[in-house]
């Protein structure tokens, strides 16, 4: 009763506030930024297939990308916005396949592969794409001339010479794996076999980009500026507020294009988000490019069931143990930690997003020899269990001659979900353990330092997929791996990845990989596996034909709404 | 009052000088830097990048250039986001902050007046009791409270208004509303106190004995001298306001420049840094000045001279 008389009175104020403030609006009239957001679609789309006349579609960025440099880009952002405005060598399907991009056919011969440039592609100012147009881009990526240089310049390292001419080491680009043969023949040399190099060339680093850039510093902030190969072009980009792209007609497939413009958001509270999409301002939300809250996935799951879509993506969910600090210096007290968790607890109660307890850390989703590598190699490196985890515990201790464990403390980055996470886990080690884990937060950049340096003794973790293979997990924890900030160092381990890096061989490959996984995980634990992330989007009804690649990243060109929507 | 004004002046550019220097060197101070990433950068290219950005320097290097930048007017480029202009990207997100902060602050300077004039008109009766529990509930509830629940009102559930964007004048009702709770609320209390005191005062007894007229009382008396604690109020809240609410920025998707602030600084985008507390130290010590100045003119007691010496 009184919580209602209180929303009364503010109603009334809010009332009172919009009489007022409707005086005000009219004098407003600079202030509308474009709000043609309803404009009809003009592409005479209507009736067709059951397709809505306006073919908008209208989704929120969580944050801005920095920019639409393909060189520079590099957050799942400006991928989401890339992938509509610009077209690889190839494009990848759902299943991870390759679909002839701006390539229409190549051959691969070892290390060596040519790509047939089809003759129909065109950038959006009519100039047609050429081979020229990628060795210009790659050129552009690698050249320690660049300005700022590009972080992901390591994305192109598997070119022949790629990673001297960008360390400047050899000065002659010409000298790289990539060349014109003709206009519309593109030939590329790898350092070493690279089984998922088709797949990378569909990534935004390998994007061509129009010659005309060179020396324009700017030319990718500009909407009225940026010349694009892809399905849609940059139509409006109002700083912090708005992004629009606009079907491309110049692109060789536009008749398989049936949206006819993209606009987005960009809002960066996922309560905002929802709200939106309930308010139909929004035809999809969530992830890989916005956010829905945790806590009202299990309300969503009964409110809006048919639009809720749930799918898993390869990126894993870890603690990882500083293996040269005590405790966790030994195996077995590692061991007990991580066996004296309940993972499935932890998923349905905690992390809610419908994500897989994880026992490995290469994630599903990712090739194998002919399925999945988790489906070919079950990750069963160790089980729950209490008991054996109390023993385990014990024996440890022995082993290091503790009376009392040293006082263990469990860093997070500053987030409400890690810190329910967080505390649910020590919880279970109280529980199950008898062994009180005190949490700490730590501001982003402020925790990624003292990871790195490992500064911790139990920390959190997250990593995704750059690529389809399984190496993209397992080479981070070779011995001189920048990003293996665990103190792991094993001779074996280091020669099976040296070996896998260097064959074309996949029986080999995959064993390889199985055994480093067995070694980092089963034998060493130098990581507590937590589960495997999952992608937790709204959709709906109307959207179809969106595509979620493997590592979530989201595809919207071919998307298109049909009449359902009003 | 010239020497008043360069006198302020002076103290303002000595403000200005210690809080750049204090910000520059706390911003380098903390862990971290715009190219610290989880998926970390080769060390070469890292390299690279410091030389670039001038961060491979010796602290006290990159302070003595960055004072002769900005002595200059330059503040830079975005670390962050390649080659963007910092002064451009202030320029822009402030606009947004601007075109709302000024709605706002008219919405909230006359919601506010009229709720406190009447609540001190109607002094003890029912006008009054619901002026100041609105009043209160403006004070007590916080603003993305207030923005949530209007979104959910007034977007989820009625769809009368858009949840987020700022793309024409439908879009200013939630946030101008969210923003507004709280200084409507202090402006109607300041108001409706001040006002109570004057209607009080001796000189409004003798203007009503000189058969002044009730309205002309009113306004020639009792809101000219009512309204000064407003005026007080006026300074910091414009600046305020007009600086951007982190908050109604991000839960309405507005791109201010408070929505700005907070990112550049999870993202260790140093000129932008810089840039934004450079910009918000001018203006909120230009609405200071401008308050005092207001002060002067509207109040014939206070004497720029003689006051100091009383």
């Amino acid at each position: 009763m009184k919580k209602n008389k209180s929303l009364l009175l503010l109603l009334t104020l809010v009332l009172a506030l919009s009489t007022l403030l409707a005086a005000c609006g009219s004098n407003d009239k600079g202030a509308s930024n474009g709000g043609k957001n309803n404009t009809p679609a003009e592409n005479g789309n209507s009736g067709e297939d059951g397709l809505a006349a306006d073919q908008t579609l209208r989704i929120n960025l969580s944050a801005e990308p920095p920019t639409f440099d393909p060189a520079l880009a590099e957050d799942s952002q400006a991928n989401t916005v890339l992938k509509t405005m610009y077209e690889g060598l190839v494009r990848v399907d759902d299943e991870g396949q390759p679909l002839p991009g701006t390539a229409e056919t190549w051959d691969v011969d070892g290390v060596k592969y040519t790509f047939h440039l089809r003759k129909d592609a065109v950038w959006s100012n009519g100039d047609p794409v050429t081979a020229h147009d990628f060795v210009f881009a790659w050129e552009r990526v690698l050249s320690p001339e660049t300005m700022p240089a590009p972080t992901y310049a390591y994305q192109l390292y598997y070119l022949k010479n790629a990673q001297k001419y960008n360390e400047g080491e050899i000065s002659d680009f010409s000298q790289v794996g990539v060349r014109a043969a003709d206009d519309y023949t593109l030939e590329v040399e790898l350092e070493a076999p690279t089984p998922y190099f088709l797949g990378l060339t569909s990534f935004y680093t390998y994007y061509p980009v129009h010659q005309s850039v060179k020396g324009d510093e700017k030319w990718a902030l500009d909407a009225s500026k940026m010349i694009v190969n892809g399905p849609f072009t940059l139509t409006n980009w109002t700083k912090g507020q708005t992004i629009e792209v606009t079907k491309n007609d110049k692109y060789w497939d536009k008749d398989n294009i049936k949206l006819n413009k993209i606009t987005m958001s960009l809002v960066n509270s996922s309560a905002s988000e929802l709200a939106s999409y309930k308010n139909n301002e929004l035809d999809r939300a969530g992830h890989p490019h916005g956010e829905i809250p945790t806590d009202q996935i299990p309300i969503l799951e009964k409110d809006l069931k048919d639009e809720l879509k749930i799918k898993g993506i390869a990126s894993t969910y870890y603690y990882q143990f500083n293996t040269t600090e005590k405790p966790f210096d030994n195996f077995k007290i590692r061991k007990a930690f991580a066996m004296a968790i309940d993972r499935q607890i932890l998923v349905d109660k905690v992390a809610l997003g419908g994500q897989i307890p994880a026992f490995g850390f290469v994630p599903p989703g990712i090739k194998g020899i002919n399925d999945e590598y988790r489906v070919e190699n079950k990750d069963d490196y160790f089980a729950e269990n209490i008991e054996e985890a109390k023993k385990l515990l014990e024996e440890g201790m022995q082993e290091e001659g503790y009376t009392k464990l040293p006082d263990i403390t469990l860093l997070y980055n500053s987030n409400d979900a890690h810190k329910k996470f967080a505390l649910a886990v020590a919880d279970m080690w109280k529980q199950n353990l008898g062994v009180d884990v005190q949490t700490q937060n730590q501001e982003w950049a402020v925790f990624l330092e003292n990871r790195q340096n490992l500064n911790y003794q139990v920390a959190r973790a997250g990593w995704s997929a750059d690529y389809n293979d399984p190496m993209t997990f397992l080479d981070m924890w070779t011995s001189n791996s920048p990003h293996n900030d665990v103190g792991f160092k094993n001779e074996e381990y280091d020669k099976l990845i040296a070996e896998a890096k260097a064959t074309e061989d996949n029986e080999k490959r995959n064993e390889n990989f199985k055994k480093a996984e067995e070694i980092f995980v089963k034998e060493t634990m130098a990581i507590l596996p937590l589960y495997y992330y999952t992608n937790v989007g709204l959709e709906k009804p109307w959207l179809k034909g969106v595509s979620l690649d493997f590592s979530g990243a989201i595809d919207y060109t071919r998307a298109y709404i049909t009449e359902e929507r009003k | 009052m010239v020497r008043y004004i360069a006198n302020k002046f002076f103290y303002m550019l000595v403000s200005l000088f210690i809080l750049i220097s204090a910000t520059f060197f706390l911003m380098k101070a903390i862990p971290g830097d715009p190219f610290t990433s989880e998926k970390k950068v080769p060390p070469a290219i890292k390299e690279r990048l410091y030389e670039q950005y001038g961060l491979d320097k010796p602290v006290y290097q990159q302070y003595l250039k960055y004072l002769g930048d900005i002595a200059q007017g330059n503040f830079g480029i975005s670390m962050k986001r390649a080659n963007q202009d910092v002064s451009e990207i202030i320029g822009q997100t402030f606009s947004s902050s601007l075109k709302l902060g000024l709605v706002a602050i008219v919405v909230a300077v006359v919601v506010g007046v009229l709720l406190g004039m009447l609540a001190a008109l109607y002094h003890r009766k029912l006008m009054d009791n619901v002026a100041m529990v609105l009043a209160v509930l403006g004070i007590a509830v916080p603003s993305f409270v207030v923005a949530t629940m209007l979104q959910y009102v007034f977007a989820s559930k009625l769809h009368w208004l858009p949840t987020t964007g700022f793309n024409g004048p439908l879009y200013y009702f939630l946030p101008v509303a969210a923003l507004t709770a709280q200084p409507i609320a202090f402006i109607a209390r300041l108001t409706r106190s001040s006002m109570l005191e004057v209607l009080h005062a001796d000189y409004i007894k003798t203007a009503k004995a000189k058969g002044l007229g009730w309205m002309a009382i009113l306004f020639r008396h009792v809101i000219r001298n009512g309204i000064m604690p407003v005026i007080t109020y006026l300074g910091p809240m414009t600046a305020n306001i007009v600086t951007g609410s982190v908050v109604i920025e991000q839960l309405f998707g507005i791109g201010g420049i408070g929505k700005q602030f907070v990112e550049v600084i999870s993202n260790r985008d140093y000129p932008i840094i810089m840039g934004i507390t450079i910009f918000y130290g001018i203006l909120l010590m230009f609405a200071r000045f401008i308050t005092d100045i207001a002060y002067v003119l509207v109040d014939p007691r206070i004497k720029l001279n003689k006051g100091k010496e009383g």
